[in-house]
């Protein structure tokens, strides 16, 4: 290594090496064991135990999973997958969603036209809009399913309380994000299906201007739990604003932070529950 | 542990902890990959929709919630708005979140198992499947112009006269008065939960020490209201009966 002056190989030797195929190698070796390899790659790929190990524990995304784990936790039979499957749902409208923002306005002017126009010129505008749509119906099912079976199989039980409670806020908050975006398509569909969830906030004791006791508080049309939802006394474009930046930004952030102490919180108790 | 008796069957050879990478990750790859192809597919497929342009003069009918809260509009036919919309949403979410805490049967901890936690079993599918799915299937499905029962060969009629003939339930006992109408209405609730609580209490006496007081109490009350949901549901569809106690504040 010290003082290796660096040959040019006769034309024999090198196609000996071809012939016998040690020149590929040779390849392969230079590569390996490059700088820009090394730091890349932590271990190799050969299936060992050790190499089982570290690929769960040297990569960032893998290292959420436990290196070992239970035989029956692999079982469909036992997670029904939905958990996973409510969590890629959610990756899938991230994803979506962030490409729809680029075309989309939150004004009353333009929601619905940006819809036309995404649905009818904007190349793959029409499936990225399905597959957000789609993606968030499925994720309101799968992550019913979820609780069911975490229900069924006892496993908001010792030590797994906490991890329940964080778990029923994720289900409201997968429930607030789907109802939030409901309104964005500026249709009637929309519109309609947003004011009579809304109507509801004005019934509320006490804070609602329809609702029991208000009249002991004060609260008006304009003034009440209701407006302060959606910006006015009825579903306009303060709503469409409102309800776009609670889905983009503000609810996914929440219930984003949450997915973390709940995704962690199954590592701390323990794993997946399973029979003692 | 010390003792080491004869195994009487043989024990598995399979180790009982796997490594995650591959059986895990293989498996979670299976499952993403399955999930993305048929969301892909399903969206080419599948449009989703788009009305005419929102227009707060033109009103649908009927106006629908998105589907996961046709449960909740559904019930608004038996119950005024503030416990339909907002009292009974934020009753199912607490009541969820505080099922660990009220439930301390330690057996069925991480496994299937019905023998061991009937009770439990039998309050959570009745209330996930019966009142949140079947009145959600009822309302997407069944509920049409002006929130009428239509079947599905029926035609959504918009113009069908159902009659308006429930009563309260203190006018259907004779009570025509106001005052007296909101005391009779009163104690029947209060009769309600009063009774019910103190049968719990009293079939459950031997569970008081080792469950408490506080639990079983919170218990009884959200399975009382759970269970008065069905009982109004079956008062007025069975007998016409519009509120149980009504006030000039609130009535239920």
């Amino acid at each position: 290594m010290a003082n290796k002056t660096p040959q040019i190989p006769s034309i024999a030797e090198l196609m000996d090496k071809i012939k016998s195929g040690k020149i590929f190698s040779d390849i392969a070796k230079e590569i390996t064991e490059s700088q820009l390899w090394t730091s890349s790659f932590r271990h190799g790929y050969a299936d060992t135990p050790r190499n089982r190990v570290l690929q769960i524990a040297s990569n960032v995304w893998l290292h959420l999973h436990p290196v070992k784990m239970h035989r029956h936790a692999l079982r469909i039979k036992f997670t029904w997958c939905m958990g996973g499957i409510t969590f890629l749902l959610f990756l899938s409208t991230v994803v979506t969603g962030v490409i729809l923002m680029f075309y989309y306005r939150p004004v009353g002017e333009y929601a619905y036209y940006d819809l036309k126009y995404l649905q009818y010129d904007v190349p793959f505008g029409m499936l990225m809009r399905n597959m957000h749509r789609w993606a968030a119906h499925a994720m309101v099912i799968t992550v019913w399913l979820h609780m069911f079976r975490v229900f069924l199989t006892g496993s908001y039980k010792p030590p797994r309380e906490f991890n329940w409670v964080i778990g029923v806020f994720l289900v409201t908050f997968t429930l607030l994000l789907s109802f939030t975006g409901y309104l964005l398509p500026w249709d009637q569909l929309a519109m309609w299906a947003v004011t009579v969830g809304t109507n509801m906030a004005r019934a509320t004791p006490f804070l609602g201007n329809e609702g029991p006791f208000a009249e002991f508080v004060g609260v008006t049309p304009r003034y009440d739990a209701r407006s302060l939802l959606i910006g006015g006394s009825l579903v306009g474009p303060p709503a469409l604003l409102r309800f776009y930046v609670l889905h983009c930004i503000f609810i996914p952030l929440i219930a984003g932070a949450l997915m973390i102490v709940h995704f962690w919180r199954i590592r701390k108790d323990g794993g997946i529950s399973g029979p003692l | 542990m010390a003792e080491a008796a004869t195994p009487k069957k043989k024990i598995e050879e399979v180790p009982e902890k796997l490594h995650v990478w591959p059986y895990l990750v293989r498996l979670e790859f299976l499952c993403a990959l399955v999930v993305i192809i048929a969301l892909t597919v399903w969206s080419i497929v599948i449009d989703a929709p788009l009305e005419e342009a929102a227009n707060p003069t033109k009103t649908p009918n009927p106006s629908k919630a998105p589907w996961y809260f046709l449960g909740l509009q559904d019930i608004l036919v038996y119950f005024d708005p503030w416990f339909a919309g907002v009292v009974a949403p934020v009753l199912i979410i607490v009541g969820l979140m505080l099922i660990p805490y009220l439930d301390v049967n330690p057996k069925g901890n991480g496994y299937y198992t019905y023998h061991e936690r009937k009770v439990a079993i039998w309050v959570y599918c009745f209330g996930f499947l019966v009142l949140w799915i079947a009145l959600i299937i009822m309302g997407v499905f069944l509920r049409g112009p002006g929130w009428n029962l239509f079947m599905p060969w029926q035609y959504w009629d918009p113009h069908k006269v159902v009659a308006l003939v429930s009563v309260d339930l203190p006018y259907a006992f004779g009570f025509r008065d106001y005052t007296w109408s909101a005391i009779f209405g009163g104690t029947v609730l209060l009769a309600y939960f009063g009774i019910g609580t103190g049968a719990y209490f009293f079939l459950e006496r031997k569970a008081l020490k080792s469950v408490g007081f506080l639990r079983m109490f919170i218990k009884i009350q959200l399975a009382l209201i759970m269970m008065g949901i069905v009982i109004k549901i079956v008062l007025r569809i069975g007998f016409n009966i519009k509120y149980i106690m009504v006030t000039p504040w609130i009535s239920v």
